[in-house]
């Protein structure tokens, strides 16, 4: 099994490696649902949130496991801190090693920033991507298998991949890193992937991606009849930039509505990373519907981080060796 | 490398029997509810084995014991004082039977009691689970070597031996033959 | 009056072996036994003209912290150039004749190659108002050559002004290719890596497109156009039509367009982010095909020296560009010799004959022979050297640090001086 110093892709992961972490995490999932849901096995140890954007749901989620497992947290935002007055990674990542970080997490809004930190001998402390730009958030599509999983299998997940799980992930694939992530990870777990999208949300060459692309999300419940459906955020600034023409046209087209929904397979499920737009990509009959994951997804996303965390912050650190 | 079979098939199931037996006497003593308040904690992997074993001794010999509220398994990797310096282990399933271990006595069971870590991550473990009327500690094997004030109240046998020896436990379920090993 | 110096045993680029004899500025003598009041010992040693770069980033005046004229030149000797051409991208803007006569100055009194200042196209590169092109040509500093480079001429009537305007003195606009709206934010080439990186893509269109339209407005009113640092197979597409129809149009290609492909940033280290971005393989096995076939005319360094601080962080927060002076001849004998595809005399070409010759540089690149000006670079081929960081240039950003390269730099004589000998950099320029 594969010792990982950092996780900055889903990529990383082998099969084995992946589906061990999915186990751990469903380990830290009956954790969570103790009276004391607090674990002494990383006592002593300082996990640095650095986050670089704004996202309080990753934030509060890494925050939450890391403190479960009794580890010190430290929230670095760059607003309001010398970040957001020009110091750069470099400067930032010295100072964290100084202070004796043993993991940070990093949320930038720089593709690669993750794989810079990891690589530059800034640190030594484990680094973990929550998410980079357009590129990735692997812990996103570690907690997004583990919901499918336990969907699936229910309790006896352990050991299990996804494999012959049909996955159609519907939006802005271009921009999105869950999409990226999902791709990998699921790849690696068995599953088939599709993705659904404007034409121009997505890549121009997708020739590395092991995926099937759509535009029409309507033949795609009908014809592909999906086990599950994920629904990724559409930023309002892509319309601006003539992505499409405008909200009403996507949701008609790419949107998840009632409608929809009720086409789906009996035993799909319905996903969405967070914070949906209401009304846009998802209506609020789908986001409510029993199908849907979403607070699943949470709470799931606690878990996995906790697995994820525990796993690299236990045992010798692997030399890095790239 | 040189091995030696200490223990064999018919000397652990006599063990766990007799184990079994010193568990029951001593609950007795200890509490009028018989079985009803005694929880019996595996620790993984052969402790799990060892555990549902002297639970089979117990129905044998009180019938009615209801099995769901005696057995369960506890895993203390999270516990554990040295996972900067050991290669990751699995953590693997713990399961405390559904009444809890409030004012029970809870007897953990291992196979092999030897620097007495194990049974501390063990102890910080069940305090998060609830607070037990008394905690007692079964092994099949007591080797020495402890590094920890604990003991064992139920012990198969005691074996001295070096400190750089390896002991081998083997169990069918895992194993697929009974056996205990000394290596050097 | 005897000689100066006598290179000995001198491999010329036709095969033969002969000694060259430099007196004062000159090569007075090529022969065999010729004597001289000191003799270099160059058996194996090809004697080539000395480099000229067409596409070289100086810094100075406003960016010192990232090169000078002096330690550009200097790398330009360590690399076998004996002229360069100063992008006007500094700060100033090279877009007047004041700037332009200083980086002349400097570079005189260097004394490491001649360098020749480019002129900006536009006031302050912006792309909205000429800049005085003529007073830039009739100043000292004589300059031939107008680029925006690292901006795109991109307002279409611009460019067709400049490209007329220059014809008054033979100028020539050497183009930044790059639409800028379809490479807004860009970061990589787009494609199947850009795809898997998340990064921002720069798609061949937006070059290519840029080409096609400039080579086209050349054609209309009669001027000759360069295209600079050429990086994709749709442009060599269109380079070649362009010159089958007669247009009277150059290109160029750096020497990391032949040699790296976009698969490296994946490691995300920004000493690969460079403008135009590395393409894929399919691009670089076209642009050496068209280097070698004569459709691209010659090879341009796009030297861009950057300090460290521009370079350690993240790729998006990172400068453009990468070094190239010293590393430019080792790929182009990769690329032409070594492939067993093409010759020496086509490297002296692409290297110093075909340069000189677009920025209508007549003391330069001038063949091997009895009367040319003594610029001379003498390559031992057969060398094989393990790139480190230990760059004459004040910057270190150069992407083939732990590379092997073929080919070494022996001795660069820069008007009859040794700038470099044996592989070692002259303390002092030429006086």
């Amino acid at each position: 099994m594969s010792n990982l110093k950092n996780l900055l892709s889903a990529g990383d992961l082998d099969r084995d490696f992946a589906i061990h972490l999915l186990d751990v995490a469903e380990g830290m999932a009956d954790v969570n649902d103790r009276e004391i849901k607090k674990l002494p096995t990383l006592r002593g140890k300082t996990v640095v949130n650095l986050f670089f954007e704004d996202s309080t749901r990753t934030r509060i989620s890494f925050e939450l496991a890391a403190k479960r497992l009794s580890a010190d947290v430290i929230n670095f935002s760059a607003k309001g801190s010398s970040v957001s007055k020009g110091e750069s990674l470099k400067d930032t990542a010295q100072t964290l090693e100084a202070m004796g970080a043993d993991a940070v997490v990093i949320r930038h809004h720089a593709s690669g920033a993750a794989n810079v930190l990891a690589h530059s001998g800034w640190i030594n402390g484990a680094i973990v991507n929550a998410g980079d730009g357009t590129h990735e958030h692997p812990t996103q599509a570690l907690l997004d298998a583990f919901t499918m999983r336990k969907r699936i299998h229910g309790t006896a997940s352990a050991g299990k991949g996804l494999d012959g799980v049909k996955v159609a992930i519907t939006g802005d694939v271009l921009h999105s890193r869950v999409a990226r992530s999902n791709l990998l990870l699921l790849n690696t777990l068995g599953a088939e992937v599709h993705f659904v999208a404007p034409p121009t949300l997505l890549p121009a060459n997708p020739s590395n991606w092991n995926a099937k692309l759509h535009y029409s999300l309507d033949d795609v419940i009908d014809l592909e009849k999906p086990d599950v459906l994920m629904m990724l955020r559409v930023q309002t600034e892509r319309m601006n930039a003539s992505f499409f023409p405008s909200e009403r046209e996507y949701s008609r087209i790419w949107g998840l509505n009632g409608e929809r929904l009720l086409r789906l397979k009996d035993t799909a499920i319905v996903m969405h990373p967070g914070p949906m737009n209401r009304g846009l990509e998802i209506d609020a009959v789908s986001a409510d519907s029993p199908k849907s994951t979403v607070l699943e997804q949470v709470a799931n996303g606690v878990s996995v981080r906790m697995a994820v965390l525990f796993t690299l912050l236990s045992g010798e650190r692997a030399t890095d060796v790239s | 490398m040189s091995s030696r079979t200490v223990l064999s098939s018919d000397d652990i199931d006599r063990a766990v029997t007799r184990i079994a037996h010193e568990i029951l006497e001593a609950n007795t003593a200890l509490q009028k509810s018989g079985t009803a308040n005694l929880v019996i904690l595996g620790i993984p992997t052969r402790g799990v084995i060892l555990a549902e074993r002297i639970a089979k001794v117990i129905e044998k010999a009180e019938p009615g014991v209801d099995r769901e509220q005696l057995l369960g398994r506890l895993d203390i990797t999270m516990y554990r004082d040295d996972l900067a310096s050991n290669p990751t282990r699995s953590v693997t399933e713990t399961h405390i039977p559904s009444q809890g271990i409030d004012d029970k006595v809870v007897v953990l069971v291992d196979d092999v009691l030897f620097s007495g870590r194990t049974i501390r991550a063990a102890l910080d473990a069940l305090n998060d689970y609830g607070r037990p009327r008394a905690v007692r500690l079964a092994v099949l094997v007591d080797r020495g070597h402890r590094e920890l004030p604990i003991r064992a109240d139920f012990v198969g046998k005691n074996l001295p031996t070096a400190r750089e020896e390896r002991i081998r436990v083997q169990l069918t379920e895992a194993d697929g033959q009974n056996g205990v090993v000394i290596e050097s | 009056m005897s000689a100066n110096y006598i290179l000995k045993n001198a491999t010329l680029v036709d095969g033969t072996i002969a000694d060259i004899a430099i007196t004062g500025e000159q090569i007075t003598a090529i022969g065999t036994s010729l004597s001289g009041i000191e003799e270099i010992d160059c058996t194996g040693l090809v004697a080539l003209p000395g480099f000229v770069d067409l596409h070289t980033h100086l810094r100075e005046p406003g960016f010192e912290q990232s090169e000078t004229v002096l330690t550009g030149t200097q790398a330009a000797a360590v690399g076998g150039f004996t002229a360069v051409h100063a992008m006007a991208n500094t700060s100033p803007v090279a877009d007047t004749a004041g700037v332009v006569e200083q980086v002349a100055t400097l570079g005189r009194e260097a004394g490491y190659a001649d360098v020749h200042p480019i002129g900006a196209v536009t006031v302050g590169l912006d792309g909205k108002q000429m800049a005085e092109l003529g007073a830039m040509a009739n100043s000292k500093a004589k300059v031939r050559v107008f680029s925006d480079d690292g901006k795109c001429v991109h307002d279409p009537v611009i460019m067709r002004r400049a490209l007329e305007y220059v014809k008054a003195f033979d100028g020539v606009i050497a183009q930044h290719a790059q639409e800028p709206r379809l490479t807004e934010g860009a970061q990589m080439n787009e494609g199947a890596v850009s795809a898997e990186l998340g990064l921002v893509g720069w798609p061949a269109v937006a070059e290519e497109s840029i080409i096609a339209r400039d080579v086209l407005l050349a054609e209309h009113v009669g001027s000759r156009v360069h295209i600079c640092h050429l990086s994709t197979a749709g442009s060599v597409e269109i380079i070649r039509w362009a010159k089958a129809r007669g247009i009277n149009v150059t290109a160029e290609v750096t020497p990391h367009h032949l040699l790296l492909t976009d698969e490296l940033v994946r490691s995300y280290d920004a000493v690969y982010k460079v403008n135009p971005p590395l393409r894929t393989q399919q691009d670089v096995f076209a642009l050496r095909e068209a280097l070698i076939d004569g459709t691209i005319d010659i090879i341009a360094t796009d030297h861009a020296p950057h300090p460290i601080e521009a370079k350690d962080c993240e790729w998006s927060a990172a400068a453009f560009g990468m070094l190239g002076l010293e590393t430019a001849a080792s790929i182009a004998q990769e690329v032409l010799i070594d492939s067993g595809k093409s010759d020496w005399a086509r490297l002296a070409q692409v290297m110093s004959h075909n340069p000189a010759q677009i920025a209508r540089d007549e003391e330069a690149g001038q063949a091997i022979e009895v009367g040319s000006v003594a610029n001379i670079a003498l390559v031992d081929p057969t060398a094989k050297r393990t790139i480190i960081a230990d760059s004459a240039s004040k910057s270190k950003n150069s992407p083939y640090i732990g590379m092997q390269l073929p080919g070494r730099v022996k001795h660069t004589i820069y008007r009859g001086y040794f700038t470099v000998r044996d592989g070692k950099l002259s303390a002092k320029g030429r006086a």
